[in-house]
């Protein structure tokens, strides 16, 4: 085990350095940031000090050892945009995605399960052709236009939901938390929802799928013949086991709500991380951009990595061991 | 005073009531929520040159000279300016002003002021360029202040309607990160910064010493709300009482809603062709019909800047690209702006005419061209380009419509790399400061034409403006100025399209005072 550890560790960390230099070049190649951020009547020597002064004078690799020099002590560079840490303005928004997607992923489990069940159990009903056709769509229609449809409705036309924005917050640690507050609930809900769809449909397909499988399987027909009764069978034996795969795919899926929020943030005014990777994009702070990407990818090594331990201690027939 | 007792009494009760029913009316009204679609990315007014921090910035501080919604000049900071020889500016100050904080402001936090601008760490836009005639400040006395340049320099006020003045004693060591935290955003302006949500809301309170007029707002909530879309529905839905920047496809539905108000203002922001001036041979996305190089560049040939210009159906394009948000333009100015060239209309579309110079000049079947533009920074630019692509096609120019991400496409712009390229510019409201940055040669030691991006230029055009630089008598300047504009726009250097209308939308209980420099603030908003 420890060795499989280390040696996770060792190909996360070179999973990391390729990643910062491909986005480093990538960046890089996108175009000058000095002719976005400058104002535009600068002169000439205004922007040669400009360019200085963000230290992007130096050729392309010396820039990146000056960033992997930082990096190594914690400092992912300063934000050109803000003059503030990248990895500060990153965390501080943190809180914001993190709601969302935890939101995001509540309602996909609360909506989706009883949905999914339910189709799965009366495959042949009115009622689950309705919820399959209904998955289609939440597949199926953009994230974007059903934010605004949902704007548009909720907000504009019935009044009961703000458009847009965060509400209130209250501060614990250091780090501001709206879903304490009811006006913060009020905000939450329509982008928690607009995020939630597409996860929603997938945990319906899940369910009904794991369901109908389910119930031709042995121990179900055994249970039914001892004459249990169909609900214990149901929640008891049938839900029990369908969880397992649910649960592994929405943990996985929390990793890419977290990292691609972007667009519903955006719909929404919600000022988290996707937001701030959008703006930071629009105006090419590299920092930003590059300590963004640095973040979620340590995010998806780690959930990845948590992953692999849990199934090896929930499932001993996985084995981490290295055979060599 | 002649009043006696009880009229006096009667007078206190009748105030009073007043009073009353007004705090009861205006227990809501005195808040403003407001959305703006441009983040603030510091409160730092020296940090990064930005019209949406300038807006922000101009809620907290003053400057020595402020500007009204029509970009002229009024006494801010300073109740007085002249030039006492000709290169020598003194400019009186306003007594009895205090900051935020109670320090009262004296000439020595304008001299400290000026220190700080071209020295704050890491400013990816500084506002030196503004300050930087300047050689000499000396405080005569507390509010007295003689500021020397180097030549005569009849733009300095003009320059210093740009600089924020901040407090000696409060900001010798203050950071970017401590204005941004609301620590050190302490000025004199209208209102206190409260708390700073960066990227997402600014909260601040009345300024109630304030030496102005005093805002209506005792409270108010300055969002960003970046996406279009959200941004009118948040005021559709109420959640906002006022927003800038109302997406041109909204607008219909906004001027169509009884319990919604609209102001708008032209503004000083010209969207224009830039052509390359600087090829003689082959131009890089210029070919023949067939698709091969054309040896010399067509566009160093007048008549076909010309025919270029007049192929354009610039009302077409205000009327329905730009939804009537946009004034067909010749000329960078607005009417009513210091240097505008009065009677310098854009000309008629005329197609066949546009021929006739094409064929004039050597180019009867016409030839292959590529348009490029952005398309995410401008109002409908990706839209305009297509336009203009269609119109230039009408007159035998077969066009190519590239349009791009103004990320990749600024720099590439700026690097001579395309023919022709569709832009913007909003001006100072003084002729020098789009002639010296767009039509100037370019000269970095003179820094002349820094975002003259198709290198044009005119000897005639620069001996002007050199010349407009060190005139101190404004009539004389601004008739140099309007005489080099000319000179360069009768020549084609750039291809005018239109000028910006701001637009502000707001519920129909407040009226706003709509400016030509699109700064939104609180101040300029009331209730009707």
């Amino acid at each position: 085990m420890t060795v499989y550890l280390l040696r996770r560790i060792l190909q996360s960390l070179m999973v990391l350095l390729a990643m910062s230099v491909i986005v480093f070049v990538g960046v890089y190649a996108i175009g000058d940031p000095v002719e976005i951020l400058i104002s535009p009547d600068a002169d000439q020597m205004e922007r040669e000090r400009a360019i200085a002064a963000l230290g992007l004078d130096l050729p392309l690799w010396q820039q990146y050892l000056v960033f992997l020099q930082n990096a190594l002590r914690g400092d992912l560079g300063r934000s050109f945009v803000f003059n503030e840490p990248a990895l500060q303005l990153i965390l501080n928004r943190m809180p914001a995605t993190l709601e969302l997607a935890f939101g995001a992923m509540f309602l996909s489990v609360l909506i989706g399960l009883p949905l999914g069940l339910y189709a799965g159990l009366k495959p042949e009903s009115i009622g689950s052709r309705v919820i399959m056709a209904g998955s289609i769509l939440g597949f199926s229609l953009p994230t974007f236009w059903v934010g605004l449809m949902l704007i548009m409705v909720f907000a504009v036309q019935l009044g009961w939901l703000p458009s847009s924005g965060r509400g209130e917050t209250v501060q614990i640690l250091g780090l501001h938390w709206s879903f304490l507050t009811a006006n913060g609930w009020a905000h939450l809900a329509m982008p928690a929802f607009n995020l939630a769809l597409f996860k929603i449909s997938l945990v319906i397909r899940l369910t009904r799928s794991g369901v109908r499988e389910a119930m031709l399987m042995d121990y179900v027909k055994f249970a039914r013949a001892k004459g249990l009764s169909p609900t214990r069978v149901t929640f008891v034996h049938v839900f029990k086991n369908i969880l397992i795969p649910v649960v592994t795919v929405v943990g996985l899926e929390l990793g890419s709500t977290i990292a691609f929020s972007v667009v519903t943030e955006t719909v929404f005014a919600w000022p988290g991380m996707g937001k701030l990777i959008i703006d930071s994009i629009n105006v090419l702070d590299r920092p930003v951009i590059v300590a963004y990407l640095m973040v979620i990818v340590l995010m998806f090594i780690t959930i990845n990595l948590i992953v692999d331990i849990l199934y090896s201690v929930l499932d001993p027939r996985v084995r981490l061991e290295s055979k060599a | 005073m002649a009043i006696n007792t009880r009229g006096r009494k009667l007078a206190a009760g009748a105030v009073m009531g007043a009073a009353m029913a007004l705090a009861a009316h205006g227990a809501q009204a005195q808040n403003l929520n407001m959305a703006v679609g441009a983040p603030v990315t510091s409160l730092d007014p020296h940090y990064h040159q930005l019209s949406p921090n300038n807006a922000a910035a101009g809620m907290i501080f003053d400057r020595l000279i402020n500007t009204d919604g029509d970009a002229r000049m009024q006494p801010g900071l300073a109740e007085s300016w002249r030039a006492v020889e000709p290169n020598v500016w003194e400019f009186r100050l306003r007594r009895g002003v205090t900051f935020h904080n109670g320090n009262p402001f004296t000439a020595e936090d304008v001299a400290f002021t000026f220190q700080r601008v071209p020295n704050v760490p890491n400013s990816p836009s500084s506002f030196a360029a503004f300050v930087r005639p300047i050689t000499n400040v000396e405080v005569v006395d507390s509010h007295t202040l003689r500021i020397t340049t180097q030549n005569p320099s009849p733009l300095l006020p003009q320059d210093l309607t740009n600089i924020f003045i901040l407090d000696r004693e409060t900001h010798e060591n203050a950071t970017t990160e401590q204005f941004n935290s609301g620590q050190a955003a302490i000025g004199t302006g209208p209102f206190r910064v409260v708390s700073h949500t960066m990227g997402d809301r600014i909260e601040f309170a009345r300024n109630d010493s304030y030496f102005g007029t005093r805002p209506a707002w005792a409270t108010v909530n300055y969002r960003m709300i970046t996406n279009g879309g959200a941004r009118t529905a948040a005021l559709l839905s109420g959640d906002v009482d006022f927003i800038d920047q109302v997406p041109t496809p909204d607008l219909a539905r906004v001027r169509g809603d009884r319990r919604l108000a609209v102001s708008e203002k032209v503004g000083l922001r010209l969207i224009f062709l830039g052509l390359d001036h600087m090829r003689e041979d082959a131009s890089p996305f210029i070919t023949d019909n067939n698709g091969q190089p054309i040896a010399r560049n067509p566009l160093r040939d007048l008549r076909v800047r010309q025919a270029l210009s007049i192929a354009i159906d610039r009302p077409a394009i205000a009327n329905r690209v730009m939804e009537g948000s946009a004034t067909p333009s010749a000329q960078f100015l607005p009417p009513g702006v210091f240097s505008h060239i009065p009677n310098f209309a854009p000309p008629a579309p005329d197609a066949a005419r546009a021929r006739a110079l094409l064929a004039e000049a050597g180019f009867p079947e016409g030839f292959r061209i590529t348009l490029h533009g952005p398309n995410n920074r401008y109002p409908n630019d990706g839209r305009i380009v297509q336009a203009v692509g269609q119109m230039w096609t009408r007159i035998g120019v077969r066009t190519t419509v590239e349009a791009q991400p103004w990320t990749t496409f600024v720099g590439r712009a700026g690097r001579q790399e395309f023919s022709a390229f569709l832009i913007g510019w909003g001006s100072n409201p003084e002729g020098s400061h789009p002639v010296r940055n767009i039509l100037a040669t370019a000269n970095r030691d003179r820094g002349w034409g820094a975002s003259n991006r198709g290198r044009y230029s005119n000897p005639e055009v620069d001996s002007r403006l050199e010349a407009a630089l060190v005139e101190l008598d404004d009539a004389r300047r601004e008739a140099i100025l309007q005489e080099a504009q000319r000179i360069a726009l009768e020549d084609v250097g750039i291809i005018p399209l239109h000028i910006q209308t701001n637009i502000w939308a707001m519920r129909n209980t407040l009226q706003h005072e709509a400016r030509a420099d699109e700064l939104t603030r609180a101040q300029d908003v009331r209730p009707r």
